[in-house]
């Protein structure tokens, strides 16, 4: 098979998987859990440095930027001013043009609130940023936040943290037929299957954090979403077999005894 | 004695000397530069002019670095 990288901004990466950094026990197993899942983008969080505990363990540290890639998140945002003060910040931290683009809108369900993140596209990609956008499944509010200059389209699967897996699988497939854009389910995964199942309705990856650093073995999970990417990918270049109501058996009827 | 001047640091108030250079506060606070970014006042500072600004009093300063996140 001929090399078939996620492409996102004319950069290219070898992984579908990118995972988040938060909700671990601690930085050496978060940085043990993304080894494992190969992935080669890891999204983070921009908070305040810890002024008076100089001691507290840097990200940084554990997670080398120069081998993986940083995607900053707006994670806490609820307006478009406070996530574009995130972002023109984590830029000033090291050139981080690629970013993630999260702007919630109620703090129950978690989910986008759009009118923001479509203003917020919109003047983040005029400012030079690579805006990589969590939507919600509306495949015309993803025409549109294409149209403003999106870089990726990164629609829901269930709300964040849920683990509920893609609940609009046509929704999900509507949008996958309109676009060319990198389209990455981000939020809602829950296991590995729900990665495969992504990736088989046509997705160029999924994001995930919490069903890997909360599963009861992080480690393993991450093994079984890298696995599943993988499989999933591999089983939609393949070309699934159509649908159909009656059985056809797979051993051929002549020369029965 | 040179002059005290209250300022807020990552949304806690600080006693610093006034005319205080923010490439100081920052040394002393032993921050790592190339990890961080930094704001007065809302506004982004270049981390190449820290040694041209001089604190005064009230200013608020932001410093963020990225952590863990989803």
């Amino acid at each position: 098979m001929k090399k078939d990288n996620l492409i996102i901004s004319k950069k290219k990466f070898n992984s579908r998987l990118i995972v988040g950094t938060g909700k671990y026990k601690s930085m050496s197993e978060c940085a043990k859990a993304i080894k494992i899942s190969g992935a080669d983008i890891v999204t983070v969080a921009v908070r305040r440095v810890n002024i008076t505990d100089k001691k507290k363990p840097l990200l940084m540290d554990y997670i080398d930027p120069k081998k993986i890639t940083y995607l900053p998140n707006t994670a806490g945002c609820f307006n478009s001013d406070e996530a574009l003060r995130t972002l023109r910040l984590a830029r000033e931290i090291g050139g981080w043009k690629l970013v993630k683009l999260e702007v919630l809108g109620d703090k129950k369900n978690l989910f986008p609130e759009m009118i923001e993140t479509l203003k917020s596209t919109e003047i983040l990609t005029k400012e030079g940023f690579k805006v990589m956008v969590y939507c919600n499944d509306d495949p015309l509010m993803a025409k549109r936040l294409e149209n403003v200059g999106a870089a990726a389209i990164m629609p829901l699967a269930a709300p964040i943290g849920s683990g509920l897996g893609i609940l609009n699988k046509v929704n999900i497939q509507i949008i996958r037929n309109q676009t060319k854009l990198p389209l990455i389910i981000d939020a809602g995964l829950g296991q590995a299957s729900d990665a495969t199942i992504a990736m088989e309705l046509g997705c160029d990856g999924v994001l995930v954090n919490t069903a890997i650093a909360k599963a009861k073995n992080p480690f393993e999970m991450a093994r079984a979403f890298r696995n599943a990417v993988i499989a999933g990918r591999q089983s939609f270049l393949s070309g699934r077999i159509e649908k159909k109501i009656m059985g056809s058996a797979s051993s051929p009827k002549k020369g029965i005894i | 004695m040179k002059k005290k001047i209250k300022i807020k640091i990552n949304g806690k108030i600080n006693k610093i000397d006034d005319k205080t250079k923010l490439s100081d506060l920052v040394k002393n606070l032993k921050v790592p530069l190339k990890k961080v970014a930094i704001e007065l006042n809302r506004e982004i500072v270049d981390k190449k002019n820290l040694n041209r600004i001089n604190l005064k009093v009230n200013d608020k300063i932001e410093i963020v670095h990225f952590i863990g996140g989803g």
